[in-house]
């Protein structure tokens, strides 16, 4: 076991993809030389040399174009996005082209590449560049949308999802780059399928239900709930399409109260349909309403402002004392 | 032809246009490009421009019988298509818009092939025939980005700049006037001039954007917006079968050598509509399809053909009956394409089914069944 940070697990699981087959590509801006503004693929190009990790023109739909382009001709790039709002000029490459190939060409093709995209706020950053655009992509069937809340996770989860044959929407929480964590480097496969949810933390009395930088905030809010006797199940998600539902449904029969966290604002987002699949599902276990803790439906406000609009401990541990009210 | 030949082509001037057979059917010489194929190809071409106008005066009828929900029309740009699709190497990749019906006839695809997509009984209907075709591209531009990662894919594969050309490959790409505007496009030059990418950018410029006219895409001509990239830009006659086959050739074996991208703006025109939903008489002159109508490029290959003896009215009468079947064909294959059954959808849309779609399906399923159990 190595102790290593997301953003070196990242770099060791790209090595390892690099490594392993001479097909895997990287492309992006500034991601050669500089490493990428995460420093996410630092040191890859002096490895595997300037074709095998490009930086590319300074174009979000040409760096995607061009990879659906070399993905039909048997290579498998890896693209990265720099931040989650420079994601809408290859909107359509993506949502049109990425993710229809397979079905537009009766299952002859395959588009078996990888959009990375970090994501997210919480770093004090200007506009566009903390935005949690995942409820578009999840929406698009063909596309494949994931995201790691650990490194260990992070460090599988980049090299499954380019082994994947279909179109995987990598993304990456930004302000969980720098957090430790355990990675069993030489392990010849990952623990877990790249599609099923993980219960990140056991418990009985109602169940977070979240993903991505949430993850932490939602563990740390059990923690803090455990202390005045309450047990908080929490179910990292991992996989936003698609969503491994059965996971879902055992740990909200069990609890019987579900609430779902994420910074994406609220109207339409992966609450929703969290919300409307296990009141379906699980609606005479049901002791309380599915409720939601999001980012409010507002543009993503000034950074000076994110700590109000970002769901925290306090904002979980709310919802939390509501649905156990029921 | 040499790269001097690339740089003079900055010099010339705008309305510069390469050419070798004149609308009255007469050969005329260029400076730089000559034809290089034989008398006999020719007769073959005219054929093959013969049979994609029947096809497409067919297939519109069959649009307004109601058979089909749209047909996308090649009519007048017959050479264009045709000629360019003379100029293909064994290991070059071809990738289509929506309107290359002369390029897929002169591969010697089976044009029925192609009529799901607008009867509706496929999403794309895709050849099974030459690997080296990519489907048809229904968002304007897109696919010339595709087009690029391809031939970036050819670079790595060693496919460029090998001594031994027949051993090297490009990629033709093919759009209109209109998509020169789309963003797509533009990064598909950049890209392409960035890499020193193997692809010929094949522009049919025929005037019309739906409705709007090229100078609402640009007040310079096209084939000089290449310059601005770092490439060589080409204006040829669309119309002129020979000019167009000498161009491309030159591009594709420029492209396949590694000396990179090539922008091939074939004037020609759209004597019919953009699609069967459009009405050109809504926005254009009578007088302006007269004009281009006189510079018909089956009419000129005919004439030049006639008068060197190398077809007769026999020959012409021979395809005109061939025509006629392959009309006939199109119309008793169109009723019959096989309508598909959506269940069979939810096994498209990933490599793996999910679970939920295992489930939409069944779902799908167990509903329609009831019918046929309740009827």
């Amino acid at each position: 076991m190595s102790t290593l940070t997301m953003a070196k697990a990242l770099n060791a699981g790209l090595r390892r993809a690099l490594a392993g087959d001479p097909k895997v590509l990287l492309a992006g801006e500034d991601i050669g030389r500089l490493g990428g503004v995460f420093r996410i693929t630092e040191g890859l190009q002096a490895e595997f040399g300037p074709t095998r990790v490009v930086d590319t023109p300074l174009a979000e739909a040409g760096i995607v174009g061009t990879a659906v382009g070399m993905a039909l001709r048997g290579y498998k790039p890896v693209v990265e996005i720099q931040f989650d709002g420079f994601v809408y000029p290859a909107f359509d490459q993506i949502v049109s082209q990425v993710s229809r190939l397979h079905f537009r060409s009766h299952g002859r093709l395959s588009v078996p590449m990888v959009v990375r995209i970090p994501y997210g706020g919480g770093i004090g950053a200007i506009e566009h560049h903390s935005e949690s655009p995942e409820a578009y992509f999840a929406h698009t069937p063909g596309l494949k949308v994931v995201t790691c809340a650990n490194p260990s996770d992070a460090y599988w989860m980049i090299q499954q999802a380019i082994a994947d044959p279909d179109p995987v929407i990598f993304f990456e929480p930004k302000r969980r780059y720098h957090d430790k964590g355990e990675v069993d480097l030489d392990a010849s496969a990952a623990p877990d399928s790249l599609y099923q949810a993980r219960i990140a933390r056991h418990g009985t009395d109602a169940t977070l239900l979240t993903y991505g930088p949430m993850v932490r905030t939602c563990l740390d809010a059990a923690a803090a709930a455990e202390a005045e006797g309450r047990s908080l199940e929490v179910i990292d998600l991992r996989s936003l399409s698609p969503i491994d539902d059965a996971t879902v449904f055992a740990s909200v029969r069990r609890t019987g109260r579900a609430v779902v966290v994420h910074e994406a604002v609220r109207t339409l987002g992966m609450g929703a349909e969290l919300a409307a699949r296990i009141q379906a599902e699980c609606f005479y276990e049901l002791q309380a309403p599915v409720l939601r803790v999001t980012g409010y439906d507002l543009p993503y406000p000034p950074s000076r402002t994110e700590h109000s609009y970002l769901p925290d401990l306090d904002r979980v541990l709310d919802a939390v004392d509501q649905s156990l009210a029921h | 032809m040499p790269e001097a030949v690339a740089a003079e082509l900055a010099t010339r001037a705008d309305d510069h246009l390469v050419q070798l057979l004149t609308p009255s059917g007469e050969l005329v010489a260029d400076q730089d490009f000559h034809y290089s194929g034989s008398e006999q190809e020719l007769v073959d071409d005219l054929r093959t421009m013969l049979l994609t106008r029947a096809i497409d005066i067919e297939a519109t009828a069959l649009q307004r019988k109601g058979e089909l929900g749209l047909w996308v029309q090649s009519l007048g740009q017959e050479a264009a298509q045709v000629g360019s699709a003379r100029a293909f190497g064994r290991h070059d990749l071809i990738v289509p818009s929506y309107r290359e019906l002369g390029v897929y006839l002169a591969l010697g695809l089976d044009p029925l092939e192609f009529l799901g997509t607008f009867r509706g009984t496929a999403m794309v209907d895709w050849p099974t025939g030459p690997a080296n075709l990519h489907l048809p591209s229904f968002v304007i531009g897109t696919q010339t980005l595709h087009a690029v990662g391809m031939a970036m894919a050819l670079q790595r594969d060693g496919r460029v700049g090998n001594p031994e050309p027949a051993d090297n490959g490009a990629v033709v790409v093919y759009f209109g006037d209109g998509a020169t505007s789309q963003g797509d496009v533009n990064e598909a030059f950049v890209f392409a001039a960035a890499a020193q990418a193997p692809v010929v950018f094949f522009c049919q410029n025929n005037q019309w954007a739906i409705s709007e006219p090229t100078t609402v895409q640009t007040p310079i001509p096209l084939y000089r917006r290449a310059a601005g990239f770092g490439f060589p830009g080409v204006r040829v006659d669309g119309n002129d079968v020979l000019a167009v086959r000498a161009v491309t050739e030159w591009a594709l074996a420029r492209a396949r050598s590694g000396a990179g991208p090539v922008l091939i703006e074939a004037f020609t025109y759209r004597i019919g509509a953009h699609t069967t939903s459009d009405d050109p008489t809504k926005y254009r002159d009578a007088a302006e399809v007269d004009e281009w109508k006189a510079k018909d490029p089956i009419d000129r290959l005919r004439t030049y053909l006639l008068a060197r003896g190398l077809i007769d009215d026999a020959w012409l009468d021979g395809v005109a009956a061939e025509a006629s079947i392959a009309a006939e064909r199109l119309r008793t294959g169109c009723v019959q394409l096989v309508e598909p059954d959506l269940a069979d959808s939810f096994d498209l849309v990933y490599t793996d089914t999910p679970e939920h779609l295992q489930r939409q399906r069944q779902e799908f399923q167990a509903y329609e069944a009831s019918f046929e159990v309740n009827a």
